[in-house]
């Protein structure tokens, strides 16, 4: 996961340009720098992963932390010979250097063109076959992280149409296939395919190949490169869609990857994080609660559990943002369906401590629990996008706020829809059976509303899935025959047949260990 | 950039193969040159009374690209399609995709009317409400079918015996052609009628379903899926 906040303030914030601060000189090059680039030009050619990863983690977040923090890194020019004038290894270094730029500094954009072309450069020679390296599976996910959140920061920055100078108009007119959604798309879509990531997946449900279980490397002497781009391109696609709005075919792009599995998306926290968000996002807005809670659940949980490892990683600070956005959206969807037996307890704690109280005020659907809606799905959503390129024609206009405004209004109308029947629900806990005219009663409404309450009710519990089958997300459920209401609380049997393979395997773990064991 | 891909409308007419909008949908659904083919299967889909939400989909994230190639006698269409579709949220999964300044125009605040009964239940208003707007609804066939066929998912959901006059007010049919309908709905699809008591109108009896009768629940909880258990096949062999 790139390591800057997705909030655009970054952008807005004026800082002091460097260019004119008189400490960087792009072509000084540190001995510290010389000594990293020349030892990971080296570890690349020798397909040492290991070292690899070492400085791409470690190394090259120490180094800026310590030489740039208010300065680009030395630009590309400057150390290309250190690498025997590397083609694909500069790609590399120009990507990170842009990485570097957009975490700190403010993008010109100049540089935002200028990372888009490099983008292009380095995709068309992973595209071509040409790359025969093995990087870490941190780095490519970095890559596609990246790819996509500069695109959405692109959208952001020429969205705000107001405040452009004439000569950054200019150059809007005149590169307008940068970042264009077109470009995007297609990149990522040609990733997938050219990778033939999804045949290889199937392939090894089949047992005829290893993808997973080796997770994502080559040791056959190829290159895991294109492999596993391909892989986290079916994640940008996701997120590319749900930034445009586009739920369903958000989704239809994930299919290949089976989430409720360990896959090499969950190698790499960045990537697991992203594609539970907008898998959980996505089916709260095609209204399958059910399935968005079990996710935000599991994820949750997962991040609770190992949150101390990630505390000296970059991407700390972005783990523990999506971590409470993640809240915010569960919140909302048990808000909408009650399903906390779905939640686990220690998720269950944290929600309370951090929702509790604005949760009891959504369940009173006036005024003020709409605007708890409205709070927590602004705080919790993906930063939506619109991806036309703007009109240049006088007077120039702000649009930025656009794509956001109609998810949340459409968001809030459904929420609106379902305002009655938490009530309709608290009466049907406590009965087994009544009678309409006695419900209707207690509702304060006649009879014909009623029945369309009591109808809404199906509708809004009862989801349509990927494969129209129709799902139940209602934990209360009832009938109806002639005017009487007969309710159904579903009883929850413990799932014993989950809980004795988990078993099986422990057990065969324990005897794997105990054999291991050589006694004297 | 990025429109490199083989484009299949030149190969089509290379090779003369024929290619489907499904594949074309598969094969390049970021390219703007499928526009006008999308387009013509919308009318497709209405003159033929088939339905691809994929394919309508795609047409409006190429809208939302292009604004300016927006033709919002197409974009009602596909709304119409959707709404037929339901219970399926396809309504909403278009409404995201079009920008709030098209959904202003007065044809599209209707159909959100429209939509909003359906979701709410509200089967009069919507009836009511689509009488009013005919040219709208009646430029495609099959229309008030799907959504009759919709009511009675919603009331088989919601009913074991259900009263004659709601289920009349739900289709929207009475007297004579309502017998026609039952007598149909008795004959094909297992639906029974039972007299009402004390001088109360007829009621219809609704086919089970795990749905609406708790003992054809089917007990899913302790079904374990076959995926799972192939994981511990290496162990139990």
């Amino acid at each position: 996961m790139a390591t800057h906040d997705y909030d655009d303030a970054r952008a807005v914030a004026t800082g002091p340009g460097y260019d004119e601060q008189l400490g960087y000189d792009p072509n000084f090059v540190p001995d510290s720098v010389k000594s990293f680039v020349v030892h990971l030009y080296r570890h690349i050619r020798e397909k040492n992963v290991y070292e690899i990863h070492q400085m791409y983690e470690t190394s090259f977040h120490t180094l800026s932390d310590r030489l740039f923090k208010d300065t680009p890194w030395p630009s590309v020019d400057a150390v290309a010979h250190y690498v025997d004038n590397d083609h694909v290894f500069c790609l590399l270094y120009k990507e990170m250097w842009f990485r570097h730029l957009y975490a700190g500094l403010t993008p010109t954009l100049r540089q935002r063109i200028d990372s888009w072309d490099n983008y292009c450069s380095l995709f068309q020679v992973v595209l071509h076959g040409v790359v025969n390296m093995q990087l870490p599976n941190q780095w490519l996910w970095d890559m596609v992280d990246e790819f996509v959140y500069q695109f959405q920061s692109f959208c952001q920055y020429r969205a705000k149409m107001k405040n452009k100078t004439e000569q950054e108009i200019a150059l809007l007119r005149q590169f307008d296939q940068a970042w264009s959604v077109y470009g995007v798309l297609n990149f990522l879509q040609a990733l997938v395919e050219k990778s033939n990531i999804i045949q290889i997946l199937e392939n090894e449900k089949e047992g005829l190949e290893q993808f997973t279980a080796t997770d994502g490397y080559d040791y056959n002497g190829g290159s895991n490169v294109l492999k596993v781009l391909g892989y986290f391109g079916m994640v940008g696609l996701l997120r590319v869609h749900c930034l445009l709005g586009d739920y369903h075919t958000g989704l239809k792009c994930l299919q290949p990857i089976d989430i409720s599995q360990q896959g090499v998306y969950t190698l790499v926290i960045g990537s697991h994080i992203t594609t539970i968000y907008h898998y959980g996002f996505a089916n709260l807005m095609l209204r399958r609660y059910v399935e968005a809670i079990r996710e935000f659940n599991k994820i949750l949980l997962y991040i609770y559990k190992t949150k101390q490892y990630h505390q000296k990683s970059p991407q700390y600070e972005q783990i523990l943002k999506k971590n409470e956005q993640m809240y915010a959206l569960l919140a909302i969807c048990l808000s909408l369906c009650p399903q906390s037996r779905l939640v686990d307890e220690t998720v269950n704690s944290q929600l309370r401590e951090k929702y509790g109280e604005k949760m009891i005020r959504m369940q009173r659907y006036d005024d003020e629990a709409f605007a708890i809606y409205d709070e927590l799905f602004s705080y919790a959503c993906p930063k939506f996008i619109t991806p036309s390129a703007p009109s240049f024609e006088e007077p120039l206009v702000n649009y930025n706020q656009d794509a956001y405004r109609l998810q949340l209004k459409l968001f809030l109308y459904e929420a609106k829809q379902q305002q009655l029947l938490l009530g309709v629900r608290t009466y049907l806990k406590v009965y087994s059976t009544i009678s309409l005219a006695k419900l209707a009663s207690y509702m304060e409404v006649d009879e014909p509303t009623l029945r369309t309450i009591l109808i809404t009710y199906k509708h809004k519990t009862h989801a349509v899935d990927s494969d129209g089958k129709v799902i139940s997300n209602a934990d209360v459920d009832f009938f109806i025959d002639d005017d009487i209401v007969h309710v159904v609380e579903s009883k929850h049997a413990k799932r014993y047949g989950d809980y004795f393979l988990r078993q099986v395997v422990k057990l065969e773990g324990v005897i794997n260990e105990l054999d291991a064991i050589k006694l004297d | 950039m990025g429109r490199e891909r083989e484009d299949p409308k030149q190969q089509q007419q290379q090779q003369q193969v024929p290619y489907t909008v499904e594949q074309l949908v598969a094969l390049n659904r970021y390219n703007p040159d499928i526009l006008p083919d999308l387009e013509n299967h919308v009318n497709d889909q209405v003159s033929s009374q088939t339905y691809s939400l994929d394919a309508n989909l795609c047409l409006l994230r190429l809208y939302q690209f292009e604004p300016e190639k927006t033709s919002s006698q197409i974009v009602a269409r596909i709304l119409v399609k959707a709404l037929m579709a339901m219970p399926a949220p396809d309504f909403s999964l278009c409404l995201f995709l079009i920008p709030e300044r098209v959904q202003m125009e007065e044809q599209f605040k209707t159909l959100i009317v429209l939509s909003h009964y359906l979701e709410t239940g509200r089967f009069r208003q919507f009836w009511d409400e689509a009488a009013k707007n005919r040219h709208i609804v009646e430029a495609v066939p099959g229309f008030e079918q799907a959504i009759q066929n919709y009511a009675i998912h919603v009331l088989s959901l919601t009913y074991q015996k259900v009263p004659r006059t709601v289920l009349a007010e739900a289709i929207n049919t009475e007297g004579l052609s309502l017998d026609k309908f039952l007598e149909h709905q008795v004959a094909t699809s297992g639906w029974a009628i039972e007299k009402g008591s004390q001088g109360r109108g007829q009621l219809i009896v609704l086919p089970g379903n795990e749905f609406n009768d708790p003992i054809l629940k089917k007990n899913t909880a302790d079904s374990v899926p076959l995926e799972h258990i192939t994981r511990i096949f290496p162990i139990l062999s």
